[in-house]
């Protein structure tokens, strides 16, 4: 199985859930070029973010370039529940995309 | 999914039917291909929203702040709060942490003043969530982090400046 690109984690305390996550992508610009050949180094970065819980679309994003490489992304909701299954998802400028399940605690 | 694979299956029983042509039948094929990648890409790309391609290219400020919100009149609010360094040596990560006492929040949009496209990211939030996001940002070079957010069909501004010694942009 490969591994996730997400690492996901959410707790409920008096009422309000606390999302975070953490992916690993590289979020290139487009305007970096490659040390050793001087070529440039193609763009790839997320363009969206999406976090569904019972159906509902908790944060749906846009993202650019500025985002940080490997970003991380914390939010907070309340009306959650112990036990609520959260899926959280992106896609890139190039169609690659992952998503996760994860069990609020 | 199973739409792909229904979709499949009647090509391939169109493709049976028409055996002995076998340009025709190449022809269609590649067809199908072509469509099912286009259905597979498509299908999750629905479920998002749309990308605001001309807001994240536009490289002013101004620009950014009209095309990802419909209007560059956006009111200067105390009720924001945007924590992030006041130095920060390292522009490629710039931890900022964005959150509103104000109601009805919808969107909250971050900018990067002086970026080549100021538009960092624009996060459309449920009614159930707070206003409330933290990530982290690159900024090119010192400037103002610029946070709108939408309440109740109102934009609502707020910096604050980030002194960025290298920069994070890598051109």
């Amino acid at each position: 199985m490969v591994k996730s690109s997400i690492k996901i984690r959410a707790k409920i305390k008096n009422g309000t859930t606390t999302v975070k996550a953490l992916i690993s992508h590289p979020m290139e610009t487009g305007f970096r070029k490659d040390k050793k050949t001087g070529q440039p180094i193609p763009a790839n970065f997320i363009k969206n973010v999406k976090c569904v819980s019972n159906k509902k679309v908790l944060l749906n994003s846009q993202w650019g370039v500025a985002v940080s490489k490997n970003p991380y992304l914390s939010f907070k909701y309340s009306g959650g529940r112990s036990g609520d299954i959260i899926k959280f998802s992106w896609i890139d400028n190039i169609n690659q995309s992952d998503s996760i399940e994860a069990k609020v605690k | 999914m199973t739409l792909n694979k229904r979709f499949s299956n009647d090509v391939s029983r169109t493709l049976e039917k028409q055996g002995r042509r076998l340009f025709l039948k190449e022809t269609l094929s590649a067809a199908a291909v072509t469509l099912a990648v286009a259905s597979g890409l498509l299908l999750p790309m629905q479920a998002f929203a749309s990308w605001n391609e001309v807001a994240f290219a536009a490289d002013n400020l101004q620009t950014a702040i009209k095309s990802a919100l419909g209007s560059d009149l956006s009111e200067a609010s105390n009720k924001i709060s945007i924590k992030a360094p006041d130095i920060t040596e390292n522009g490629a990560i710039v931890p900022i942490t964005v959150s509103s006492s104000l109601e009805d929040v919808s969107t909250i949009t971050i900018f990067s003043e002086k970026n080549y496209a100021p538009l960092v990211a624009q996060f459309k939030l449920d009614k159930d969530c707070d206003a409330f996001i933290s990530t982290r940002i690159k900024m090119s070079k010192t400037s103002n982090v610029i946070a709108i957010v939408s309440a109740g069909g109102k934009n609502y501004s707020t910096r604050k400046e980030v002194n960025v010694t290298i920069g994070g942009c890598g051109a």
